[in-house]
């Protein structure tokens, strides 16, 4: 496995709290990345950012919603104050909406437009505020967690896969005007997260992978990745066996 | 340009014997140590004039200030010159890590506002399109005329793009005895690649354009210094020998204030006065956020650019004042 040195990086996780966003949180600090966690919960916040510590990273937690407007300036700000203005981006922060999960045709409007705020709204606002100085440097990585409920329509799915293939397609504008600065959009695949269990309270967590931990033990298959290539237009989908997508360690 | 992002200053607060106080941050505060410089301001908001507003109750070193959110500003010093400048820690009324007194200061600060902008400033307002750290209380406001396009069409055109980050201070607060030492001493840091594309862009014959009267500081600030970071009392002026900068790209600024005599070391007085006649002639906007000039300096002297000067540029990163990240 090819190791990944994030040192002397600052990395923002959002949705930081639990499942794929602490994981990715701690896997950054070990790799010596200065830590910022963005999530609502402050207690749970402040559990992920203690398990970091714990393990010797730094970790900050900033308690706010990305999907509020007001949110975004005070989030980048604090988060540069604290730790530099950040080069790795992890927008994994993302909501369902209402579970049990409704059909489109009884999905409410207002449901519809706060999963848009969430998960694609707030990582446009995000990114638009962070990536103005990495231009500058002419150096950077945005990371998106999408879903294959970007690329293919199931039932009940609307407005998270509406959100995401949106997202997907926000990553790859975004790599299309502001190269060299890196955008992914990545599919981690199923994961035994609290987001998969309200999405599907039935389903076997035995068949599901740990989020991140679970992915690098596995030789193959659990996440694919695309590369966001707004020029080409191409989706290049991969699997990133061993380790999370070539580039973390942003040059 | 200057990619210091602008922080909310102006905080409302209650004095341990419940009387409304403003708190308005001077200067950057200090990332780890949560320590600022504070102008004490009276009770009312921007639609006042600051030089109208009711002078601040006193306060005391060890006061408690209660600000929104739990927010707490305490008390450690005064200024020996004015009572209205004060040294404060910011922290929380309950426990809590340095990152939650930063997202409570962000909830509870508002941007520093103006009389002559008629609709009040949000965060994203005060922000230029490439603001990082929060070292800014003012918005460094000649950037806002650079935009993602901006940026671009200037890398098409070959043009080098680099940062330094200034503390821009408050400039000024409508008090005499606090305008008299505003601005404190700024914060700046010249990374190694800026001082190194300012290198480049002498070996071509090229010419260095300052976005703002505070990268222009931060310049000839770092060079005057010969360090690359630190804090910076260095005030340019009529007489000033600028060693780096060749044009700064600024706001419209009238005779009398720091503004228009930092313009000085880059053009003489009658030609500033021209063109200040011109731009009143055709209604341009004054102050901050409002239109731009960009000036061009007269040549800097050969003495000031030769390899003396180089040799003594700030090539040094370490210094007792190395702000924090």
């Amino acid at each position: 496995m090819r190791s990944m040195n994030a040192g002397d990086e600052a990395a923002l996780v959002t949705g930081g709290s639990r499942g794929l966003g602490k994981e990715l949180g701690k896997a950054l600090a070990r790799r010596g990345a200065r830590v910022v966690l963005v999530a609502r919960e402050e207690e749970a916040l402040g559990r992920a950012v203690a398990e970091i510590r714990a393990e010797g990273g730094e970790a900050h937690g900033l308690a706010f919603d990305v999907g509020d407007k007001e949110a975004v300036h005070r989030i980048a700000g604090a988060a540069a104050a604290l730790v530099g203005t950040p080069s790795i981006v992890v927008h994994n922060a993302s909501t369902l909406g209402p579970v049990p999960m409704p059909l489109l045709l009884d999905t409410a409007c207002e449901d519809l437009e706060r999963v848009l705020e969430v998960n694609l709204v707030g990582p446009f606002r995000l990114t638009k505020a962070l990536a103005g100085p990495l231009l500058l440097e002419r150096r950077g990585l945005f990371l998106f967690v999408s879903s294959d409920a970007a690329v293919s329509a199931y039932p009940r799915w609307g407005a998270y896969g509406i959100s995401k293939a949106a997202q997907d397609h926000l990553a790859r504008s975004l790599a299309a005007e502001l190269d060299p600065i890196r955008f992914l959009a990545v599919d981690p695949g199923e994961m035994d997260t609290a987001m998969h269990a309200a999405a599907i309270p039935d389903a076997d967590p035995a068949t599901l992978a740990r989020p991140f931990g679970g992915a690098r033990r596995r030789t193959s298959g659990s996440w694919s990745s695309t590369e966001a290539q707004g020029r080409s237009g191409s989706r290049a989908r991969r699997s990133c066996p061993s380790s999370s997508p070539r580039g973390i360690s942003s040059s | 340009m200057n990619d210091a992002a602008t922080f909310p200053a102006s905080l409302a607060g209650i004095t341990p014997r419940g009387e409304p106080i403003e708190l308005r941050v001077a200067g950057a505060i200090v990332a780890e140590a949560l320590r600022a410089t504070v102008a004490l301001l009276g009770p009312g908001d921007h639609r006042t004039l600051t030089e109208d507003r009711p002078p601040p109750p006193p306060v005391a070193p060890g006061d408690r200030i209660r600000l929104a959110g739990g927010l707490v500003a305490t008390v450690a010093a005064l200024d020996p010159s004015t009572p209205r400048l004060a040294e404060v820690v910011f922290g929380l009324d309950r426990p809590g890590a340095t990152a939650g007194v930063w997202a409570a200061l962000y909830r509870a600060g508002r941007p520093v506002q103006y009389a002559h902008v008629p609709e009040p400033l949000a965060l994203w307002d005060v922000q230029n399109v490439y603001a990082g750290r929060p070292w800014a209380v003012e918005m460094p406001s000649a950037g806002r005329a650079i935009r993602g396009e901006t940026l671009l069409a200037l890398a098409r055109r070959g043009v080098e793009v680099a940062r330094v980050t200034h503390a821009a201070g408050l400039s000024s607060i409508g008090d005499a005895a606090i305008d008299a030492v505003l601005p404190l001493p700024e914060r700046f840091e010249v990374e190694g690649a800026t001082w190194e594309a300012v290198a480049r862009a002498r070996r071509v014959g090229g010419r260095v354009v300052a976005i703002g009267t505070s990268a222009a500081r931060a310049l000839e600030g770092a060079a005057r210094a010969g360090r690359r970071t630190g804090i910076t009392d260095h005030l340019l002026g009529p007489g000033t020998r600028r060693a780096i900068v060749d044009a700064v790209l600024t706001g419209v600024h009238e005779t009398g204030t720091s503004h228009f005599d930092l313009l000085r070391a880059f053009a003489p007085r009658e030609v500033l006065d021209a063109a200040l006649a011109r731009a009143e002639a055709e209604s341009l906007l004054g102050h901050e956020h409002g239109d731009l000039w960009l000036v061009w300096g007269a040549p800097r002297r050969r003495a000031d650019v030769g390899p003396g000067a180089a040799a003594r540029g700030p090539f040094s990163a370490s210094s007792p004042g190395a702000p924090a990240r």
